[in-house]
């Protein structure tokens, strides 16, 4: 059994909001793909609380499209329903792709994009393509709703900027944001399915009729404490025209801006050379669909 | 702290009350005797303990029994048919000698009927990433994915004249 003191399902936002003011300590979970996982693992903070269950919430589900083309991500879609939505593959094709990539089917099906971020691990399959999209996290509490872009919304490992009493009920992400872009996420890990990445690297890029690059963003996952923008690449990149030297150059213009570290899974030196490559790669792939053939 | 769930059990209603700190998995082995439900490691990789919720292969070590209230679930006691014959996927496990110690198989075997329901005759990469969160730690795959087309070859044909079709090594 699992080491938790209680259960409460939420039916609905007022009911979280009751439930959370009841029990302050309360943790919510949605797929308890990482709650249910460090339960078992004891880790404090987790173990020994009461759950408030929240995956039967019809207002946190499912994906909108508003008459601007903004984009309404609900927390609770799953990574499966973000991989298969016709809308979402259209138009934000990097995140359909990118959450693709997430652990095997199972888990793909009971963990939610709402919970990914919250969880705030740094190798988080949908932050860097979210990132990329500058989306925007809405946050609402029992007499509040706040949107905080999403490079704010992280605080540092496991630590987002959530208060008690707060919950995240959609990802917004404007039409600016996504419109005449293309992207593509690199996951290197050690193998294709259920695996943390070592390093992971969105792209997404606007090119101009004169073939220059006219905007690119770009961002890093277990590069840092949080995933990372990479404003000096990115402005670099502007206006140039699109060949092997611009991409190296790009990739190296990365360094500037990734903090990595070594630990028991790789080295710095081998993160650092994946950092000036892998931005060069989705490029390619963003753009002609092979990360071999070379571009320019 | 218990509450009451009810659900549909390999197409029978079902209910139970339920301690809130167990998994769907402590609850169907303990309480349902469905043994079939296998645990390997308990957090979510292995997919030993999978089973179809509302058509959808998940993993029963990470999900709160309380949740399938309301829900349909499929487990490997559900798979085989009434009368005790094998369904044409276990069948196939057996023909291409697909199983060996056989703690995997029935999680292996719910993954594959799920893959099948949705795509009757998927490549070998479409059965190798349906089935990449299950682990087998003796088979090495290979044959457990001749299993899989097999069973696609079987499952398009007319039920008498499956057993005619006999499984051969593709190249
Ligand atoms: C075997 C396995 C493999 C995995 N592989 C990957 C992988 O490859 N890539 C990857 O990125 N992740 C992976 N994960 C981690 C996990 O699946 C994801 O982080 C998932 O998105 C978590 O979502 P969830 O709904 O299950 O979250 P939960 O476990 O329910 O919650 C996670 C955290 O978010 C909080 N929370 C959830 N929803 C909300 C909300 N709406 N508002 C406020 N707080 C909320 C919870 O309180 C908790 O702190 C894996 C997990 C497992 C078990
Ligand atoms: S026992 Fe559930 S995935 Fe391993
Ligand atoms: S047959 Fe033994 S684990 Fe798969």
């Amino acid at each position: 059994m699992y080491d938790m003191t209680g259960y409460h399902e939420a039916h609905s936002l007022t009911d979280v909001f009751k439930l959370m003011q009841a029990d302050p300590t309360a943790r919510l979970v949605a797929g308890g793909t990482d709650v249910l996982v460090k339960i078992r693992a004891a880790a404090p903070h987790y173990a020994d609380t009461t759950l408030i269950g929240i995956s039967r919430i019809t207002a946190l589900k499912g994906c909108t499209l508003e008459a601007d083309g903004t984009f309404n991500i609900g927390a609770l879609m799953t990574f499966d329903q973000i991989e298969h939505d016709s809308l979402i593959q259209t138009h934000l094709g990097l995140l359909s792709q990118a959450v693709s990539l997430v652990g095997g089917p199972q888990t793909r099906r009971m963990g939610t994009v709402g919970g990914n971020i919250c969880n705030a691990g740094p190798a988080a399959d949908s932050a860097p393509s979210l990132f990329t999209y500058n989306a925007q996290i809405e946050i609402q509490s029992e007499s509040n709703v706040r949107q905080v872009p999403i490079a704010q919304f992280y605080v540092g490992p496991g630590r987002t900027i959530l208060k008690p009493g707060e919950i995240v009920t959609k990802i917004k992400i404007a039409p600016e944001d996504y419109r005449g872009f293309v992207g593509h996420y690199t996951k290197f890990a050690r193998r294709k399915a259920l695996d943390i990445a070592n390093l992971s690297c969105a792209a997404l890029i606007k090119v101009s009729a004169e073939q220059r690059i006219e905007a690119l963003r770009i961002c890093f996952g277990a590069a840092g404490p949080v995933p990372l923008r990479m404003p000096q690449a990115e402005a670099y990149a502007r206006h140039q025209p699109l060949n092997r030297a611009v991409l190296n150059t790009i990739g190296e213009y990365c360094l500037k801006d990734t903090q990595t570290i070594s630990d028991w899974r790789n080295s710095k030196v081998f993160r650092d050379h994946l950092v000036t490559i892998l931005p060069g790669r989705d490029i390619s792939m963003a753009l002609r669909g092979d990360e071999d053939e070379a571009i320019g | 702290m218990k509450q009451l769930v009810n659900f549909t059990l390999n197409g029978e209603t079902v209910s139970c009350e339920v301690d809130v700190r167990k998994s769907l998995l402590e609850m169907l082995r303990e309480d349902f005797g469905m043994t079939g439900v296998k645990e390997g490691c308990g957090v979510g990789e292995c997919g030993a303990c999978s089973v179809i919720i509302d058509g959808q292969t998940v993993d029963s070590c990470i999900y709160l029994a309380v949740w399938i209230d309301g829900k349909q679930a499929t487990t490997i006691e559900g798979v085989t048919h009434e009368d005790g014959t094998l369904d044409p996927i276990q069948a196939s496990f057996i023909d291409a000698g697909a199983v060996q110690c056989g703690f995997c198989i029935p999680g292996m075997i719910l993954s594959s009927k799920q893959l099948l329901a949705h795509n009757p005759s998927p490549t070998r990469g479409e059965i190798r990433r349906e089935l990449s969160g299950n682990m087998c730690r003796c088979t090495g795959y290979q044959k457990i994915v001749d299993a899989v087309q097999l069973a696609a070859k079987r499952l398009d044909v007319e039920p008498h004249a499956r057993a005619a079709i006999p499984f051969t090594i593709e190249k």
